[in-house]
């Protein structure tokens, strides 16, 4: 291969250099073959055609829209809608039966469990929190205490028109501000107060008298909370007797209650999501803890 | 080449114009001949064990009885399972076939320890599919030097008729690959019937010309620069290899000075040197690559072993010994032209770790697959809220359990749960028998997934207390179980 030419050749392989060196490296010629070239020239071609076919080159306000027409936010609809297609049997199926006849078929009620997990994400979880665990004033959905009631039925209600909500089938009744608009004085409120925690065996000050709070309590609060402190669904009045406080059960808390009044907005979603929807939510609320008793 | 004197680089980068030089090549066509001998045996009986294995398996057929298809091997990909004979296996048990993946990179490894690249040259679909584009070509354009004179002359319309034959042939056996491949994914009896019917899937179509357009592509056009530039074992296998693996080896111990066999038997009687290599290119003409392998191993020789055939009977022609080529170690052939003693060691550390890797893979897979249960259970605790207070103060956890029955048939499971003395336990989604166990029933070859609320009646008092679920099959008393914990407030 000493012939006279003025290629460099790398003495170990025998292969021709490019001439480049750095740092002492050669880099020898090993070609690639031609049609990886024509390969290489493919893809500029592709890619020019790409760019034509498809929304490509952005512009001051706008961008090249592609000749064929191709939408990002359209092909979502359109896998959406395809999707919702898939779907159609079985949302006509949901939509056809009731509530207890979806608990007792197993497949539409793990459908409409799916479902309605997916719909409590989008619109519930804010304010109830991922998995329904609720919040200071955001009652919890895991447990067995329902402001207004546990049934399927009760919670489709509460979930279509809310309490104190904006619909006028939705539930109403407020707690009021006792102390605010005057009706009762401070020491009525703390002898209340202190009657409130004994109803459910939480600790009191020695102080306290229980006597008195139970007269106060008989004259403005037994009306909606009962006798007994045992509560009413109807006018969404907790029971006072149970382990479960909405805003908490320290005496401050209660007396805040008493001062400025309750009256938390659960809004009504009849009207905002499809009946279907509505459905769904309630099945899958009320398989998290729904009316079970311990 | 040796006298070349290595000029200083900074040098050749000043003088030397070799950007001039083409950075690309055209491909240099290869007309490999026709050869007979034992190792092209080997390769047609290869060639149509594997290919009657592939185009032939979907229509085995294996009976499973009800509620299950009657195909031998079957990936269900709309359900989700994959039957092979007697084995089903579930998406969560892919690792089966990622131990399956193990093995055979190990097989490759231990037979490239053993004897080199013979995945290459005899078992690779690209060298088989390739073998059989190559036989066809021979078949209708004829051999070697008759495809060499058709296409350096000026097409006749012979020889375009026969260039059309053989891609029509060549796709012709493309298609049915891509038809082949579409049966392992569907019942092979229904899916011919209604592809003959075009009443198939599109999705089964669009397969069929991709696999048709990929085989007669690479097969038929692409050949040996797939190999050569596109795979990438070539360059992994030359860094596993070690001098003990045997190669396809021109023993130039032997042949060396090659010659004419003339001037070879004029240069015996002076009583110079002269190898028995007759420089007569039956290798290279044979090599479905167009290497040389006389100027050693290297990259592009796929050890197909064809060149050893071609040798052979040249030797046996003019009264020689067979073996000129062989399957050799370089090392080898030193040693002899030293007059060292061979070494031949297929049982070295090397080999003895790839196969006891195997066997340990192998048998971990054999267990678990004869161990393997048809009853699964798993277990996901809420993430929130961990756990609830309830009106009377006891706790509650909910879990999301999934209950897999890989029976054929309906099966009912019972579910109770062990570590909290006054559990009680509901299940949503499932049914509570009269004495209050929680009764799952999943349907055959399925899998159903339920709510279970764990209820602490006793104020608990650990903030988090070991409970384990157990699954028990109420038609035969299989047990699946798996631990989770019960959580409480801090007290």
């Amino acid at each position: 291969m000493a012939h006279e030419t003025h290629e460099q050749v790398d003495a170990v392989t025998g292969v021709t250099t490019t001439g480049h060196t750095w740092d002492d490296i050669q880099e020898l010629n090993n070609p690639l073959p031609r049609w990886w070239l024509w390969t290489f020239y493919l893809t500029i071609v592709w890619a020019v055609l790409y760019a034509i076919a498809y929304p490509a080159i952005p512009l001051v306000s706008s961008y090249t829209k592609g000749f064929l027409g191709w939408h990002s936010r359209e092909a979502v609809v359109a896998d959406l809608n395809a999707l919702k297609q898939q779907r159609s049997g079985m949302t006509a199926k949901l939509a056809a039966s009731s509530l207890d006849e979806i608990k007792q078929s197993p497949e539409l009620f793990a459908f409409a469990r799916a479902q309605g997990k997916a719909a409590f994400g989008d619109n519930c979880a804010p304010c109830h929190g991922a998995g329904g665990a609720g919040a200071k004033g955001y009652p919890n959905l895991n447990d067995d205490d329902w402001l207004w009631g546990g049934s399927l039925a009760q919670v489709e209600q509460t979930i279509r028109f809310g309490a104190r909500s904006t619909s006028d089938q939705g539930h109403s009744g407020t707690m009021p501000a006792f102390g605010r608009d005057g009706m009762l004085k401070r020491e009525e409120l703390s002898h209340v107060a202190d009657y409130v925690l004994s109803l459910s065996g939480l600790p009191i000050g020695k102080s306290a008298d229980l006597k008195a709070g139970a007269k106060v309590y008989a004259d403005n609060c037994a009306a909606c909370h009962g006798d007994k402190g045992q509560g009413m669904q109807e006018l969404g009045a907790p029971n006072l007797t149970d382990k479960i406080w909405l805003f908490g059960s320290d005496k401050a808390t209660i007396m805040e209650g008493l001062h400025n009044g309750r009256g938390g907005v659960m809004p009504a979603w009849h009207g905002r999501l499809d009946d279907t929807t509505i459905k769904a939510l309630t099945l899958y609320v009320h398989s998290l803890g729904g009316d079970q008793r311990p | 080449m040796a006298d070349t004197p290595l000029s200083h680089p900074l040098g050749a980068a000043s003088a030397a114009p070799a950007d001039e030089a083409p950075l690309y090549v055209p491909r240099k066509q290869i007309y490999p001949q026709a050869v007979k001998g034992r190792f092209r045996t080997i390769k047609w009986i290869l060639l149509a064990v594997t290919l009657g294995i592939y185009y032939f398996l979907p229509f085995i057929r294996w009976d499973r009885g009800p509620n299950a298809p009657d195909q031998a091997i079957l990936v269900d990909l709309a359900n989700g399972r994959f039957y092979f004979f007697f084995i089903e296996i579930w998406p969560q048990e892919v690792y089966y076939i990622t131990g399956l993946l193990v093995l055979a990179s190990l097989a490759l490894f231990l037979m490239n320890a053993v004897a080199g690249r013979i995945w290459c040259g005899y078992l690779c679909p690209q060298t088989v599919w390739t073998d059989l584009f190559y036989a066809v070509e021979r078949w209708i354009e004829g051999d070697r030097r008759e495809r060499m004179r058709n296409d350096r002359q000026k097409l006749t319309l012979q020889t375009a008729a026969r260039k059309s034959l053989k891609h029509f042939v060549w796709l012709m056996i493309a298609w049915w690959t891509g038809g082949a491949w579409v049966l392992y994914f569907a019942d092979a009896p229904t899916l011919v019937y209604e592809l003959a019917t075009l009443q198939a899937p599109l999705l089964a179509y669009t397969w069929i010309g991709i696999l048709t357009f990929t085989t007669y592509t690479l097969a038929g056009w692409m050949r040996e620069q797939v190999c050569t530039y596109m795979c990438p074992w070539p360059r992994i296998q030359a860094a596993l290899t070690d001098e003990y693996a045997l190669n396809v080896t021109y023993r130039y111990d032997r042949g060396e000075p090659r010659g004419s066999m003339k001037k070879n038997e004029a240069l015996k009687l002076q009583g110079l040197p002269a190898g028995d290599c007759i420089d007569c290119n039956q290798c290279v003409n044979v090599c479905p690559t167009g290497v040389d392998i006389r100027k050693g191993l290297q990259l592009d020789c796929i050890q197909c072993g064809l060149c050893i055939d071609a040798c052979n009977s040249v030797m046996t022609k003019i009264g020689r010994p067979e073996g000129l080529i062989a399957y050799d170690t370089d090392m080898n052939v030193k040693a002899r032209m030293e007059g060292r003693p061979e070494v031949r060691r297929i049982v070295r550390p090397r080999t003895l770790f790839y196969a006891g890797i195997i066997a340990v893979v192998g048998s971990i897979m054999v267990t678990s697959l004869a161990l393997r249960q048809n009853i699964y259970l798993s277990v996901m605790h809420d993430r929130n809220p961990l756990f609830v207070r309830l009106s009377d103060g006891s706790i509650r956890n909910g879990f999301t359990i999934r209950v897999a029955n890989k029976h054929l048939d309906e099966r009912r499971y019972v579910l109770t749960v062990e570590g909290l003395a006054d559990a009680k336990i509901d299940i949503v989604g499932g049914e509570l028998d009269q004495q209050g166990r929680a009764i799952v029933t999943v349907g055959p070859d399925q899998t159903l997934e339920a709510r279970v609320l764990v209820t602490d009646t006793s104020y608990p008092t650990s903030a988090s207390t070991d409970l384990h679920f157990v699954l028990t099959d109420l038609s035969n008393g299989d047990k699946a179980s798996t631990s989770d914990h019960f959580k409480a407030p801090e007290r």
